[in-house]
């Protein structure tokens, strides 16, 4: 089967009934090695235990980040080529995209409050973040409100570019201004600057929330197409009942 | 075991656990919901024009 194959509803649903039972054994087994791994890590020298609120707080960011990057691929497969999965592909990120980054920014007051003495400052990082989290709500307003769901989406592909100029901001937020937020300690040149006792187990809970993520998306893709078809069969029903009583 | 914070540490994991669990039952009680009424309109015999199975 050709990759643009899947862009055609039916075919996405067939895979999608194939795929995702793997997926959530898959997640769920990796979030069991993760866990472990997780509890097992030894105390960081500064923080002591707090450091294991780093396997939550971390994925979610990347995911809340990745989330916002989905819906931007797809909001130009709705406004340039106007395919109906990339409406159902955005439409579906942004309440777990929302999640994740709801989940990052409790964590890191929860995390911060013991480490740097407050639960929030008005700094970039945690600002921008703030940010993505109400941008994320503008777009499911967006969906949830419009009356003509074209138009609707149309709106929310717009709003999900603009606020794609936030996820940079948001990755070199740190390098640009002086923050209370540390720099990066993954992703920079030069290489981790984590041990790798600590590194490995956030790197298998990366991978599991990345899977639940995956996971997700793709039920929450094949609910709106059900819905969709729902919403035509209602339409034709309704249609034929007015065509029978005229 | 988990030191002076166990507080913060528990909470963070909770909120999580509890979002994500949110998270599935969303897919799983909404995938039911769409499958009830989507079963329902083919029992009164409503089709898709499109379908051609």
């Amino acid at each position: 089967m050709a990759i643009i194959d899947l862009a055609n509803p039916t075919r996405f649903l067939t895979l999608a009934n194939r795929v995702l039972p793997w997926l959530a054994a898959a997640t769920a087994l990796l979030f069991a090695v993760g866990l472990y791994r997780a509890m097992g890590a030894p105390d960081d020298y500064q923080q002591g235990a707090t450091v294991k609120i780093m396997f939550l707080h971390v994925p979610a960011a990347w995911l809340g980040m990745f989330g916002w990057s989905l819906m931007s691929v797809a909001a130009l497969g709705t406004l340039v080529w106007r395919h109906p999965l990339a409406d159902v592909a955005g439409k579906a990120a942004a309440p777990i995209g929302a999640a994740f980054t709801f989940i990052c920014l409790v964590t890191g007051a929860l995390w911060g409050r013991p480490t740097w003495g407050t639960y929030w400052v008005w700094d970039a990082r945690l600002t921008s973040m703030l940010v993505l989290l109400l941008l994320y709500l503008a777009v499911l307003a967006l969906y949830w409100t419009a009356e003509d769901a074209g138009r609707g989406a149309r709106a929310a592909a717009i709003l999900a570019l603009v606020g794609a100029v936030n996820l940079p901001i948001i990755k070199f937020s740190v390098d640009w201004w002086n923050t209370l937020h540390q720099p990066a300690s993954v992703f920079r040149m030069g290489g981790a600057t984590i041990d790798s006792s600590i590194l490995t187990p956030l790197l298998i809970m990366a991978l599991a929330f990345s899977l639940l993520f995956v996971t997700l998306h793709l039920a929450a893709m094949r609910n709106e197409i059900l819905r969709r078809r729902v919403r035509t069969m209602q339409l034709m029903q309704a249609q034929q009942l007015a065509e029978a009583g005229t | 075991m988990i030191g002076p914070h166990a507080d913060f540490i528990i909470a963070s994991y909770a909120l999580t656990a509890f979002v994500v669990a949110a998270l599935i039952a969303w897919v799983v009680l909404d995938y039911a919901s769409q499958r009830r009424v989507l079963g329902d309109l083919e029992e009164r015999g409503v089709t898709r024009r499109s379908r051609k199975d």
